[in-house]
C-alpha cells in the first residue's frame, strides 16, 4: 500500500501533479466591472464591436433571465451562486489592439498554449508526428479568441471557422438565422444567462457538399480569477457537408469556484454529418472539494434535414460540478443522433450528465452509450431522456448505461426518462453497475503492472467503446487523462 | 532459484500452510501434488502476494530477492510468474496493450527503457510462434470469449513474452481436453531453460505424462509429506492420497 503522506506540502505537491494545467498566466487584463447588469452587457457588446441587433438580443435574454430561477432538479449540491460577485468579461489587454497575425499576439499567451500542449503556430502544428493530419485551432482565453489557425486553407474550400464575435460582425445573416434556433434564449436558466453575456466561442459554417478537410478544434482556457466563462458555439453544416470538431478545456487551480455556462448549437441539413467531441478537463477542485469549475452547459444539435447525422462524444474528467445533457432533435426523416460519453468523478466531484434524444421524424435512430466512473467521495448521475413523438414511425433508440465504482464512498445513479407516443417505435435500455474487481487488479499486478496503472488500464478498457469514437489525434490524450484523473483513488 | 523455509500462511485467520520447506534450483521442474483442500492454491497466491493470504511465519527467497517484502507487481518484476488456474477477463483491453504495459512495467522496475515498438512486435510474434498460437489472438481482448484451452495457452504466451525466472503453474491442466493439454505442455517444454525454474501445482499425474519433473512433492494438510523423483507421481496415481491424508490428520 502507498506510504502515508502526512505533510501539507506533500499533499499539495500530489494534488498539483494530478492536475497539470493548474498554473495561471500573469498577464495584464481588461475586465468588465464586477457584477451583472445592463451596463455589463453593454460593456461586453461594445468590446466586441457588435451591431445593435446583437445588443438588443442580449438585453431581451437578460430581461427573461431576471424572471427565471435557478433549477435544482439535478442531483447536485453546492452553495448558492452569487451572480453579482463575479466578473463577466476578461481579456488580455494586448488583445484590444486586435492582432492581425500570430506575430502580434502577446508572447505570454502563445507560451501559455505551448505549455498546455497546444501549438498555435501552423508550422509547429505541422511539424509534429509524420503523417499527422493538421488540426485547425481556435483558442479562447477567458472572454476572447486569441488566435485561429488555418483560416486561409479552410476558406479556400468555403469553410468558415472563426471566433463567434467575428462571425457576428462579418456574417450577420448566418448568425441571425441560426443563433438561438436550436437552443432558444429562454430554454433554461443557464442558457438564458449565456445568451445575455456570452463572450466568445467558435463559429463554423460548412457549405453544401463540402467535406471539411481537417479536424476543427477550439481550446477554451479560463485564466482570470473570479471570472465566469460564457462560451457560445454555433456550427452549421449545409446539405451533404461534413465536419469533425473538438473542444478542449482547462483552467488554473484556484480556491474559489468559477462559473462556466456554455451554449453550443449544431444544425445539420440533408445528408449532413457533424461529429462533435469534447475533452473537458476544467479544474476539478482539490481533495476536500475546494475550488473547481461549475460547469453548466447546454448543448443541442438539430438534425434538420433528411438522413442528417449528429454524433456527440464527451470525455468529462474535470469540473467540481457538471450539469450537461448534449442532445439531438431528430427532425429530418431517417436522421441519426448518437451520444457517447465517459464521465469520471473523483474526490468530491459531482456530475449530473446524460443526453436528450427527441425523435420527431420517421425512421429516426438514436444510440446512447454512457460510461460513468466514480471514485473517492464523488457522486454521479446519468440522466437521459428519450422521447418519441406521435409522428415518428419506425423510430429506434438503443441506450446502454454502465457505471463503474472504485472504492465504497462514491455513488452512481441512473435516471432514464422514456416517452413513446408512437406504437411503431422501439426503445431499448440496458444498464449495469460494477466495481473494479480484486481479481482483475491482482491479475494485472501479477504481470508486473502497478496497482494505479492497472486501474487506468481496466477503466480505459471499460470506456473503450466511447474512446474509439474520438478522433485519433485526441484518443491517446484522452486515455492518459482517464488514468491521471483516477490517480490516488485506490489504496 | 526458489527457496522456501518454514512457510506458514493463513486465510481469514485459518492456518492453511503449516510450515513448508522447498528448494527449486535453477532450471529444475518440481511438481507439487496433493488432494483438494491441501493448500496448493494458497501456496501459489501467498508466493505471489495476493491480498488475503497472510504469511505469518517463514521465508520465501527468489535468488537474492526476499519475495515477502515486495508488492505483487514487484514480485512479478523480480521474475515470478503465476499461470492462473482460471485466467481473468479484462474487457476492452487488447492482449497487445496488456502485454506491452506488463513488459514495460517490468522493464521500468529493472531500470530499463521501454521496449521499442518494432522490437515489441517481433517479441510478440516470436512468443506466439513458440506457443503455436495464431498472432491474430493478440488483437483480441484479454481472455474475453477465449475457450478454456485458449486461456491456458494465453498464459503460456504471456510467460514467453515476460521471460520469468520462476513459473508457478496453478492446476494448468484443469479443464483441458487431451489435445489442449498436449499443446500447453509442449509450450512449457519449449520454455524450459537453464535459467528458469517451474513449480507445477497439480491434482493429477496426467500433466506429468507430458512434462517430466525433476522432483515431485506431496502436499497434504498444509505440509509437504513426501518427496521423490518423477516415479512418485506414478505411485500416487496408483494409490491415491488416502495414506497421506490419514498421516497428515
Amino acid at each position: 500500500m502507498p506510504a502515508t503522506v502526512d505533510t501539507k506540502e506533500q499533499v499539495e505537491a500530489l494534488a498539483k501533479r494530478r492536475y497539470a494545467f493548474g498554473f495561471s498566466t500573469d498577464i495584464e487584463m481588461d475586465q468588465a466591472p464586477k457584477g451583472l447588469s445592463e451596463d455589463t452587457i453593454r460593456f461586453i457588446s461594445a468590446k466586441k464591436f457588435e451591431p445593435s441587433w446583437m445588443l438588443e438580443w442580449r438585453f431581451k435574454a437578460f430581461a427573461r433571465w431576471q424572471k427565471m430561477t435557478e433549477p435544482h432538479w439535478a442531483k447536485l449540491s453546492y452553495p448558492p451562486i452569487d451572480y453579482q460577485d463575479a466578473y463577466y468579461y476578461a481579456a488580455p489587454k494586448s488583445d484590444s489592439d486586435r492582432p492581425e497575425n500570430l506575430d502580434e499576439v502577446d508572447p505570454k499567451l502563445l507560451a501559455t498554449y505551448t505549455k498546455l500542449g497546444i501549438p498555435l503556430r501552423e508550422q509547429e502544428l505541422l511539424a509534429g508526428v509524420k503523417n499527422a493530419r493538421p488540426v485547425a485551432i481556435d483558442a479562447v482565453f477567458d472572454s476572447v479568441s486569441v488566435a485561429t489557425t488555418f483560416k486561409k486553407t479552410l476558406a479556400e474550400g468555403g469553410v468558415i471557422f472563426c471566433p463567434i464575435s467575428e462571425a457576428i460582425r462579418d456574417y450577420p445573416e448566418l448568425v441571425q438565422k441560426y443563433l438561438g434556433s436550436v437552443v432558444p434564449v429562454s430554454d433554461n436558466y443557464f442558457a438564458c444567462l449565456n445568451s445575455a453575456v456570452f463572450t466568445d466561442g467558435s463559429f463554423v459554417y460548412i457549405p453544401k457538399g463540402v467535406h471539411c478537410p481537417m479536424e476543427l478544434s477550439t481550446y477554451f482556457r479560463i485564466n482570470a480569477e473570479n471570472t465566469g466563462q460564457f462560451e457560445r458555439t454555433l456550427i452549421v453544416v449545409e446539405d451533404g457537408g461534413y465536419v469533425s470538431y473538438l473542444e478542449g478545456c482547462t483552467a488554473p487551480q484556484r480556491d474559489k469556484n468559477q462559473l462556466h455556462a456554455a451554449v453550443v448549437e449544431l444544425v445539420a441539413m440533408d445528408d449532413a454529418e457533424i461529429k462533435y467531441s469534447t475533452v473537458q478537463n476544467w479544474y476539478p477542485g482539490d481533495e476536500q472539494g475546494r475550488g473547481g469549475i461549475y460547469n453548466f452547459v447546454t448543448k443541442r444539435g438539430l438534425c434538420s434535414g433528411r438522413r442528417a447525422k449528429i454524433m456527440w462524444t464527451q470525455v468529462e474528467t474535470g469540473s467540481a460540478i457538471t450539469w450537461k445533457y448534449p442532445g439531438c432533435i431528430l427532425k429530418g426523416d431517417d436522421s441519426v443522433g448518437e451520444f457517447y460519453s465517459v464521465a469520471i468523478t473523483n474526490n468530491r466531484q459531482q456530475a449530473d450528465t446524460g443526453t436528450k434524444m427527441l425523435h420527431l421524424g420517421k425512421n429516426t435512430r438514436s444510440r446512447i452509450i454512457a460510461k460513468g466512473i466514480s471514485a473517492g467521495h464523488a457522486d454521479q448521475t446519468y440522466r437521459g431522456a428519450v422521447t418519441v413523438a406521435a409522428g415518428a414511425h419506425g423510430a429506434k433508440n438503443f441506450t446502454q448505461c454502465d457505471s463503474l465504482l472504485i472504492g465504497n464512498q462514491c455513488g452512481a445513479h441512473t435516471v432514464p426518462y422514456i416517452t413513446a407516443k408512437n406504437p411503431n417505435s422501439e426503445i431499448e435500455h440496458e444498464a449495469s453497475t460494477s466495481k473494479i474487481s480484486e481479481d482483475k487488479l491482482f491479475y494485472c499486478r501479477q504481470r508486473g503492472i502497478p496497482e494505479e496503472v492497472a486501474v487506468g488500464i481496466i477503466v480505459n478498457g471499460f470506456c473503450r467503446e466511447v474512446m474509439q469514437t474520438l478522433p485519433m489525434e485526441f484518443a491517446v490524450e484522452a486515455q492518459k487523462l482517464v488514468s491521471i484523473s483516477l490517480e490516488g483513488s485506490i489504496g | 532459484m526458489l527457496e522456501i523455509h518454514d512457510f506458514q500462511v493463513s486465510v481469514q485467520d485459518q492456518p492453511i500452510l503449516r510450515g513448508i520447506d522447498l528448494n527449486v534450483p535453477d532450471g529444475e521442474v518440481h511438481a507439487i501434488m496433493g488432494p483438494n483442500g491441501s493448500g496448493k492454491s494458497t501456496l501459489c497466491y501467498a508466493l505471489s502476494g495476493r491480498d488475503g493470504y497472510e504469511v505469518f511465519a517463514g521465508s520465501a527467497m527468489l535468488g537474492e530477492v526476499d519475495l515477502l517484502e515486495l508488492e505483487p507487481e514487484d514480485r512479478a518484476s523480480a521474475g515470478l510468474f503465476l499461470a492462473f488456474q482460471y485466467p481473468i477477463e479484462v474487457p476492452g483491453v487488447t492482449m497487445t496493450t496488456f502485454l506491452r504495459e506488463a513488459l514495460n512495467a517490468q522493464r521500468r522496475y529493472r531500470g530499463e527503457e521501454p521496449v521499442a515498438p518494432m522490437e515489441f512486435v517481433q517479441l510478440m510474434r516470436q512468443a506466439a510462434g513458440t506457443i503455436g498460437l495464431n498472432p491474430e489472438m493478440l488483437k483480441r481482448q484479454v481472455n474475453v470469449g477465449f475457450s478454456g484451452g485458449e486461456k491456458k495457452r494465453n498464459e503460456m504466451l504471456q510467460m514467453a513474452v515476460l521471460k520469468p525466472s520462476l513459473v508457478v503453474m496453478d492446476e494448468t491442466d484443469s479443464g483441458l481436453d487431451i489435445d489442449a493439454l498436449k499443446e500447453v505442455s509442449h509450450g512449457v517444454n519449449r520454455l524450459r531453460d537453464q535459467g528458469r525454474s517451474f513449480l507445477l501445482i497439480t491434482h493429477y499425474q496426467r500433466l506429468l505424462d507430458y512434462i517430466t519433473p525433476d522432483r515431485v512433492h506431496v502436499l497434504a494438510g498444509g505440509r509437504i509429506v513426501d518427496s521423490g523423483d518423477a516415479s512418485l507421481a506414478l505411485t500416487l496415481e496408483a494409490n491415491g492420497y488416502t495414506d497421506y491424508q490419514l498421516s497428515a490428520a
